[in-house]
């Protein structure tokens, strides 16, 4: 009996050990910083195309702040994570890393110095970067303004706080490895997995996490959750009322809008900010493979879409309700406080992106979750300094969180004819109180109002 | 008929339960100080405070704050006794045309009551959603930032606006 | 701003005449002053002329009225645009008259009871208004001491006034009520009436709160869109989509039947609704856009090639000047072209105006310019004597040039014939304002200099493309509302005129020290965009080419800016202004961290008013293609500095201004309709990129003339940021607004 629990500890300390050498990585020496001139032009300039594939500025820049210096506060479940500076700053940025300590951490999630890095930074899709890529990225990163500064420290809760138990999350979640090729499909398609699965880590908001932080395997694609706001799903149970098509996905990630969809907003409207500088190719690949993963519209879905096409055509402004917000049913209060506060801008007399959407065409008020259409009308888009962009004002202030049940309660149940949602209340009060926090963002992509996080003022 | 609670005073308005607030407050009650400017949402001109927050008034449907408490820039004072936001904007001469200025003392105003020791930053970032064509915003900045120390009871010494000393 | 004190049944005859002290019959001159007036600079007349707006309307009554009680009224025919007029001038007249300036009256610009002094434009109210205010007020000083010295039996040199009196040896006084009398003040303007000394001052140049703020920061009632006189309608205009469009089906029973509507107008292809409220008249005016039905027809030029449709356009070229010679060999030649693009003036409020029709009398209440030219053009269109209308200036939102308050007025009155009797309030929404106020024009400069072997500059060519930059009443032609009614007025046709004031070629001319000169303006008289003047007017453009291409010859010359500046300029005023500036800001030839610039320009507006140096520091994000300028510091020399706060604040609000139409201001549209109808799609300066900080040094010259001020910040602030962008990134942008594509564009990764 003695000898199987020596045995027990044994093993144990040779677990701990082994572990200890799977967790620990060794530093890889400081080089000088290198000169702009020791950057091929070309390769700084498809750097930056594949750093806006990446959406690389959208987290390591702070608003108002300089780009890629850091500080970004990004919240998570577990605590709040700040963004490092990943300008050539030898001090505190990575002016100091050598190019295979750049394409360690893309491709494993490490330091420079060794440390694990947090899953926050997608290196779970990075990983399938190529080799030529990250030469790339670290051309284009190498040659930006070196900026001094220093994030703050994180705010996490204990045990994650320590690094090396990234490490275990790593050795039950991460596979390392290169993007391989699915032969059974096209050059296009494959070019379209590669940028979004790898560097476009589209996945990273898009597909459900499980209770530790990591993507559910099962689930790809199938709607996930990003600062606060839901990350609709990009499979077949995609909520659009007119299904996704390759050209109408190719323009919203282009331009940031489509008239069959609306404007992107919340943190895809920093994706759709970047991916403008895109080839056309490139663009066309990634659509390709996005429209093959949400599959065929069904016919039921198709006619649906149909239908709604037909009454966009004749219908402009819908049927007025009697205005009255206090008596009759909470859909009768909620079509008044629409005539009321949002018809003058959704009734579609205005195209898109800078009037308001017409409802029918909305896969927020589609959608199986209230939380994206809590967000918009409580804290509205906020305007773009110095830039064109759509502009709603938030209605947090005017609207009573009953106001606010009533009015999505009708807007679903008139626009996409489903049931009011039924967790909408708790969602509305928690939201607003910044119990659940949501990034509040203009919806050019970089510059964001000042103090984007959270929802209490 | 609606019951609106304007600057402490109770109104019953006759009016279609959707009007905006603005055109309530601006003209069956005639409060001149929110001002139409977009209808839209994007400038601030309109902008009065209801239970405390600032708000579009010329967005916000009368029948939808019934029975809360508004207020207007008329609500911080007179021209014969200014409260400390109004003093400030006076002292700091923080107006050219002055169409805007209602709309940024209100949204000032909702910063400072639920912020009274807000930083300048606060006070900049507050303002991003009111908009100013004159360019008064340095004073307009300097102006919040008094009317913070004026509630605080800091007094006005290491204050010398040109027009502080002014007679006219 | 009563609603009695509205009621249109004041004349000045009546007025002056009811109140009884003085007699009155003056005449306000019949011709209405089309444009700016020149003043000092260049005007030629027969007799020694008048300073001011006295050379037009000499008459001191129509200046300056006192009462019986002793009160006094000034008149200004200029009017309060949020510059501080209505608090300066009372300065101007307060220190001249010996009153303090509160206890005056000031009636602004009415046509019933003011000088004729044209348009409230071209920063010259302290320079025209208030210096024949100035004289004004003093000649009455005068007579008042002479009559003093009859009534009191002392000689002159014993009396002096004070205090709304005259004051004599032994405490003998005689009030200034008391000394008036019969049409003691209708004499005309003395050319060599003697002015207090600077060192007597006790108004001019000292700190005075604007009058007009305390009402404006409690909710009184401060503009046209806060009136309400008894038995107001409400109406609201419905314009066509785009320029040219013909209304081609109008079903407006519908309209006809809801809530508060009292009439439906149609005129032509001009639309308005009249109802009980003001909610009602925007429901209304909603319904007619659903169901008014248009014809459209493209017309606009290509937005992205703006250079190709000026330079295809010209209808004909004007010299603005010409020195020396065509061509000097030297040791280096540079060329460069510049552009920018329609702007705006959006002002925060739409325009609005009040009209009433009342026993045949039109009055209309407007934010405009120029009230007696507005008056002749509403006339015009309503097919009335000017003595049919009567315009009363009454505040509106900023202005900063011809904006769309003529229009707005002319809605007014032409609605307001439908409803006699009734006021009628038209207030424009945010679109209509977006979508039809006339623009700052497109304009494209080119210029070209040849160096000598030290840098210095021996030839300059500068080529200006542009429309004018005047189309101000005018006719019934220039109004909206004439345009679109049924008699369809066609707009004035626009001619190329070259006067020291300028316009497009305003500031065209470099101040600068060139001894071979040739400056030409490519006319062009087409204007598809609706356009005519906004703050500055060509200033903006040419300055911005201007400091831009001299720092271009600075760095060929391997000169500092700043010297290179001074190096070129005699004006020991103009040198001065930029040492100041240079001076506070720091200006040194010390390296900046990385994407951080410092930027420095100069002009003196219209080469006749203001000096203004300008130095700021701007650091350019290349990735994001963002430009924030962090410092700004000015100096500013407007002569004699009558209220030296409210030039800070117009300052300021000039180089705020500037800074947005710079970095971010352009009209967009397609071959057909404006698509720029509100700020999300004309974004305009947020407080997240106002400046750390902005400081205006005001360089007085006591004593000397008033020189306009307002505008002339516009132009050297492009220059500046065109500079410091340039010092930041070793790149020039040429193109006006600096906008992050093009920052992005120009500096590639």
């Amino acid at each position: 009996m003695k000898r199987f629990w020596i045995g027990v500890l044994i093993l144990i300390v040779v677990c701990l050990a082994g572990f200890a050498v799977y967790a620990w990585k060794p530093a890889i020496d400081p080089i000088e910083p290198p000169q702009r001139t020791s950057f091929d032009q070309a390769l700084i300039e498809k750097g930056a195309v594949l750093a806006s594939v990446g959406n690389c500025t959208a987290c390591h820049t702070k608003p108002g702040g300089k780009s890629f210096a850091g500080g970004l506060a990004v919240p998570t479940p577990f605590g709040t994570i700040y963004s490092t500076n990943i300008t050539p700053d030898p001090k505190t940025g990575i002016g100091r890393w050598s190019e295979a300590a750049f394409s360690r951490a893309m491709r494993e999630g490490v330091e420079r110095d060794g440390d694990h890095l947090y899953p926050a930074f997608p290196f779970d899709h990075f990983t399938l970067v190529s080799d030529e890529d990250n030469k790339a990225l670290y051309a284009y990163l190498m040659t930006r303004h070196a900026v001094e500064s220093r994030p703050p420290a994180n705010e996490l809760t204990f045990p994650l706080n320590l690094r090396f138990v990234l490490a275990g999350w790593k050795l039950l979640f991460f596979h390392k490895g290169a993007y391989r090729e699915d032969t059974a499909q096209s050059a296009e398609w494959n070019r379209g997995a590669y940028l979004v699965e790898g560097l476009g880590h589209c996945g990273a908001c898009h597909t459900p996490r499980n209770a530790l932080g990591a993507e559910r395997k099962g689930a790809h694609l199938a709607g996930g959750e990003a600062e606060g706001w839901d990350a609709f799903a990009l499979d077949r149970s995609s909520s659009a009322p007119v299904p996704w098509t390759h050209d109408s996905l190719d323009a919203y990630l282009r331009q940031g809008w489509h008239a069959d969809h609306g404007v992107a907003n919340g943190p895809m409207a920093e994706v759709t900010g970047n991916l403008g500088r895109l080839p056309d190719s490139d663009m066309s690949a990634i659509a390709t493979y996005l429209i093959s993963r949400m599959s065929e519209p069904t016919p039921e879905r198709a006619a649906a879409a149909e239908d709604i096409r037909k009454k966009l055509s004749i219908d402009q402004g819908g049927t007025p309700i009697p205005a009255s917000a206090t008596t009759g049913s909470p859909t009768s209060r909620g079509g008044a406080i629409y005539q009321a506060a949002c018809a003058t801008c959704h009734d579609g007399s205005r195209p898109q992106p800078f009037g308001g959407i017409d409802f029918h065409l909305s896969s927020t008020i589609a959608a199986r979750e209230p939380q994206n259409a809590i967000n918009v009308v409580l804290f509205g888009l906020p305007a773009t300094s110095g830039r064109e962009s759509p502009i709603m004002p938030g209605f947090a202030a005017t609207l009573t969180d009953d106001q606010v049940a009533d009015l999505l309660g009708y807007l679903r149940e008139t626009y996409a004819q489903k049931p009011a949602w039924a967790d909408a209340k708790t969602k509305i009060a928690d939201t607003r109180s910044g119990k659940y926090r949501v990034s509040v963002g203009p919806s050019d992509g970089i510059e964001r109002s000042p103090d984007n996080v959270g929802a209490k003022d | 008929m609606l019951k609106l609670n304007v600057n402490g005073t109770s109104h019953d308005v006759d009016v279609d339960p959707a009007t905006p607030l603005l055109y309530v407050l601006r003209n069956d009650l005639k409060l001149n100080g929110a001002k139409f400017g977009c209808g839209l949402g994007q400038c601030g001109a309109c902008t009065v405070m209801v239970d405390g927050k600032a708000v579009f008034s010329c967005l916000t449907p009368a029948m939808l704050v019934e029975g809360r408490e508004i207020k207007t820039v008329e609500g911080l004072g007179t021209i014969d006794a200014p409260g400390p936001m109004q003093k400030a904007f006076i002292e700091q001469q923080a107006a050219q045309c002055g169409y805007c200025i209602a709309g940024m003392m209100m949204r000032a105003q909702a910063l400072l009551e639920a912020k009274p020791d807000a930083a300048d930053a606060d006070i900049r970032q507050a303002l991003e959603p009111n908009l100013c064509r004159c360019g008064t915003h340095m004073r307009i900045l300097r102006a919040v930032a008094r009317a913070r120390d004026l509630m605080q009871g800091k007094s006005a010494d290491n204050m010398a606006p040109a027009a502080a000393t002014g007679r006219g | 701003m009563n609603a009695s004190n509205l009621l249109p049944d004041v004349t000045r005859r009546g007025f002056l005449a009811g109140a009884g002290a003085l007699v009155v019959c003056f005449a306000i001159p019949a011709e209405a002053q089309e444009g700016e007036v020149p003043s000092a600079p260049g005007a030629q007349t027969a007799k020694p002329k008048l300073p001011g707006s006295l050379a037009d309307t000499p008459s001191l009554d129509a200046w300056i009225r006192i009462d019986a009680d002793g009160s006094i009224t000034v008149f200004t025919g200029k009017a309060e645009l949020g510059q501080g007029t209505k608090t300066s001038l009372r300065q101007i007249a307060a220190e001249e008259l010996e009153v303090e300036p509160a206890s005056i009256r000031l009636i602004t610009a009415d046509t019933a009871l003011t000088p004729n002094e044209g348009y409230t434009a071209g920063s010259q109210t302290i320079q025209n208004s208030g210096t024949a205010i100035r004289y004004a007020s003093a000649q009455v000083r005068q007579i008042l001491v002479a009559k003093a010295s009859e009534k009191l039996g002392a000689p002159v040199e014993a009396l002096k006034a004070e205090a709304g009196a005259i004051l004599g040896p032994n405490g003998a006084k005689a009030s200034y009520g008391e000394l008036v009398s019969a049409d003691v003040l209708h004499v005309d303007a003395a050319a060599d009436t003697k002015l207090k000394p600077p060192t007597a001052y006790r108004a001019i140049g000292k700190p005075f709160a604007r009058v007009d703020i305390p009402a404006k920061v409690t909710g009184g009632e401060a503009y046209v869109q806060d009136m309400r006189p008894p038995g107001m309608v409400h109406a609201r205009v419905v314009r066509p989509p785009s320029y040219g469009a013909k209304l081609t089906d109008f079903a407006d029973a519908s309209v006809k039947a809801m809530p508060g509507v009292i009439a439906v107008v149609r005129d032509g292809d001009f639309l308005a609704v009249i109802a009980e409220q003001e909610f009602q008249a925007v429901r209304a005016m909603r319904a007619m856009a659903g169901v008014a039905k248009w014809q459209e027809q493209p017309g606009l030029p290509d937005q992205y090639d703006l250079p190709a449709f000026l330079e295809k356009s010209v209808s004909e070229i004007g010299t603005v000047t010409s020195v020396g010679a065509d061509s000097v060999p030297g040791a280096r030649t540079l060329k460069a072209q510049f552009t920018r693009a329609y702007q705006m003036h959006a002002s925060i409020g739409p325009s609005s105006a009040v009209a009433m029709l009342d026993n045949g009398l039109t009055t209309v209440w407007t934010h405009t310019q120029g009230v007696y030219p507005d008056r002749k053009a509403i006339a015009q269109m309503l097919g009335v004597p000017e003595e049919k209308v009567r315009c009363i200036h009454t505040e509106g939102s900023g202005c900063y040039g011809h904006n769309g308050a003529d229009d707005a007025a002319a809605d007014a009155a032409l609605i307001a014939q439908k409803v006699a009797g009734k006021p009628v309030r038209v207030q424009w929404m945010r679109d209509q304002e977006h979508l039809w106020e006339p623009y700052g024009p497109a304009m494209l400069t080119r210029a070209s200099a040849t160096l000598d072997q030290n840098g210095n500059i021996v030839s300059w060519h500068y080529d200006l493309w542009s429309n004018s930059h005047g189309t101000r009443p005018g006719s019934a032609g220039s109004l909206i509302a004439g345009r679109l009614m049924a008699r369809h007025f066609p707009p004035d046709p626009a001619k190329l005129q070259i006067s020291p004031l300028g316009n497009g070629d305003r500031n065209a001319i470099p101040l600068y020290d060139v001894p071979n000169l040739r400056v030409n303006w490519h006319f062009i008289a087409d204007m598809p965009v609706r356009v005519s003047s906004l703050r500055g007017l060509g200033a903006y453009s040419n300055v911005f080419s201007i400091e831009s291409f001299m720092d271009e010859l600075a760095l060929a010359a391997n000169a500092d800016p700043v010297e290179y500046r001074l190096r070129h300029l005699k004006d020991p005023r103009a040198k001065k202004v930029i040492e100041v500036a240079a001076q506070k800001f720091g200006w040194s030839k010390d390296a900046l961290p990385e994407g951080r610039g410092r930027g420095f320009a100069f002009a003196k507006y219209k080469n006749h008013a203001a000096y203004l140096a300008i130095a700021l520091q701007a650091d350019v994000d290349s990735d994001s293609g963002t430009i924030m300028v962090s410092r700004v510091v000015a100096a500013v020399d407007c002569g004699e500095a009558v209220a030296p706060d409210s030039i800070v604040n117009q300052t300021e609000g000039g180089i705020l201004q500037s800074m947005s139409w710079t970095l971010y201001e352009a009209v967009h549209f397609d071959s057909t309709r404006i698509s720029s109808p509100d700020w999300s799609t004309y974004p305009i300066l947020r407080f997240s990129t106002v400046p750390d900080s902005i400081e205006v040094q005001v360089v007085d010259n006591p004593g000397t003339p008033y020189l306009g001020v307002a505008e002339a910040a516009q132009g050297p602030t492009a220059g500046a940021i065109a500079n410091a962008f340039r010092s930041a990134t070793g790149k020039r942008i040429y193109d006006l607004p600096y906008t992050r594509e093009r920052v992005k564009d120009a500096l590639g990764v």
